[in-house]
């Protein structure tokens, strides 16, 4: 493991399922535990820096912190010195001079952590920046795939909707290429970025063909507010072409299963009785999410101190 | 006059072969019987062995086939589980990271139960230091006791092991590899 987790292209297979069975340890270990805590980040400090909102992701890197015994400081730039136009790297330097081992970073601007990864001395993990990555959300849904489905490999794996916009798909498409499953993107043609076709994924613009030949159906958010344009002509029309409700579900095959990031907009892209179905692991995907995020934290921080690049 | 005497050396131990198989399924028969003994007809049906990862894992498996057999009841279902306690460490800061290694409890936990941890090697005390905490947050057992193939000596904490296969005054220079057929291939306990 490199010292920070910037990228889904940071990982190599090795890294990558080294986190999932990390993860999958450690989801053994606290089954049916009444004291859900392990003593292993103990003294360590982990800062929380949120320069965007965000409910699931940041309680949940709160709780993985804590459950590994780490001191948590939750920063939200509203509030903060950032609100006095303090720049990301006095922030940065701040935190680095309170004596932060691991900051969490969610920014909306592209490659943020990246930056803060060159000023600070511990370790920077991308809880999102803008629509390019969230690692550790590529990781937890394919956590998900792997204990639903019991493999990666070889899995078709068709993500649906605002491509354009999501981080959630461009980690994901990284991700699951490397752990050997076959990607399908299907989206309006004013969702998908420019470059597409250079992504290691299929591309195609009717969900109809597509979802009979799908193990795992993603269903992204339609994100409005990243949205200073009409990409499609209206709610009702894309919700008809490219929204799953229950009839396009019971077209997949018996074994597949529906996942969304969150938050869903119910109605839009998924329809209520499809994401309260017992295929959809949207709930699932949270509770993993925890499991993926403690192994994150213990593989970055659980070990001595090694110098950038070096493998553990 | 005989010359002078040369200062005596401790027998080497270095690249010898301590335990081979035959002894190594001596020492795990006997520990079965005492731990038996000590459990007594009372305690015996909540008996849980619990290895420490991981050649611990296999060691209490053999005890518990072996328990099965001494007390002439092949189906006795003798608790058996594993403590994994990488996350437990204290030396996690100072050492290169470990991945970890499965932590299984068997169903209905270990409240009450007569648990024996099961190790390989016994040395600093470290490892089952981290154990008796990782077993703290599982539960809450009657009596926790430790079974060892190889004590080696050189303990750092107060710590001793209920059941030693062997005891082995080692140096700190040396190390002792426990090989068993479940992982290695082969059982034999030799010095480096």
């Amino acid at each position: 493991m490199r010292r920070h987790l910037l990228s889904a292209a940071d990982l190599d297979l090795g890294d990558a399922t080294l986190i999932l069975d990390t993860a999958e340890q450690i989801d053994t270990a606290l089954a049916g535990r009444e004291v859900k805590k392990l003593p292993t980040l103990r003294g360590r400090t982990v800062v929380n820096l949120f320069f965007e909102d965000s409910t699931r992701t940041r309680i949940s890197f709160e709780l993985a912190a804590k459950r590994l015994s780490a001191d948590v400081i939750n920063f939200a730039a509203k509030g903060s010195s950032v609100s006095k136009g303090e720049s990301l790297k006095d922030t940065a330097l701040t935190l680095e001079a309170m004596g932060a081992d691991a900051i969490v970073c969610r920014h909306s601007a592209s490659g943020a952590p990246h930056r803060l990864a060159e000023w600070v001395q511990g370790s920077v993990i991308n809880a999102g920046d803008g629509t390019h990555e969230h690692p550790t959300q590529a990781l937890l849904d394919a956590y998900t795939i792997r204990r639903r489905l019991g493999r990666l490999d070889a899995v078709r794996v068709t993500i649906v909707g605002d491509v354009l916009h999501s981080r959630v798909a461009r980690s994901n498409v990284v991700l699951l290429d490397t752990l050997g499953a076959q990607v399908t993107l299907v989206a309006p043609p004013t969702l998908l970025p420019v470059g597409v076709e250079s992504w290691p994924a299929e591309v195609s613009y009717d969900l109809d063909a597509v979802l009979p030949k799908a193990d795992v159906v993603m269903m992204l958010r339609v994100q409005q507010e990243r949205m200073n344009a009409s990409y499609f002509p209206s709610v009702r029309e894309y919700s008809r072409r490219y929204g799953l409700d229950a009839r396009r579900m019971a077209t997949l095959p018996d074994e597949a299963i529906v996942m969304h990031p969150g938050p869903m907009n119910r109605g839009m892209e998924i329809a209520a009785e499809v994401a309260d179905s017992v295929r959809s692991t949207i709930v699932e995907q949270v509770s993993n999410g925890l499991s993926v995020r403690m192994a994150v934290l213990y593989l970055l921080l659980g070990g001595a101190h090694m110098p950038d690049g070096a493998v553990a | 006059m005989r010359a002078a005497q040369k200062p005596v050396q401790p027998e080497a131990l270095s690249g010898r072969t301590i335990l081979d198989s035959t002894a190594i399924a001596r020492i795990i028969d006997r520990i079965a019987h005492e731990i038996i003994e000590r459990a007594g007809d009372e305690h015996l049906p909540a008996l849980t062995l619990l290895g420490i990862p991981t050649r611990g894992g296999p060691l209490a498996h053999r005890l518990a086939r072996r328990i099965e057999v001494f007390i002439e009841r092949p189906d006795a279902g003798i608790a058996i589980g594993s403590v994994d306690i990488t996350l437990y460490r204290d030396d996690l800061r100072s050492r290169g990271l470990r991945p970890l290694a499965p932590t299984v409890i068997p169903d209905g936990g270990i409240d009450g139960r007569h648990v024996v941890l099961v190790d390989d090697v016994l040395y600093s005390g470290r490892t089952v230091r981290a154990a008796l905490d990782a077993l703290r947050e599982v539960g809450r057992p009657r009596v926790v006791q430790l079974a060892v193939l190889v004590d080696r000596g050189h303990r750092e904490l107060p710590i001793r092991a209920d059941y030693v296969g062997k005891n082995l005054p080692t140096s700190a220079r040396e190390q002792v590899r426990v090989r068993l057929t479940e992982i290695d291939g082969t059982d034999e306990v030799v010095v480096l």
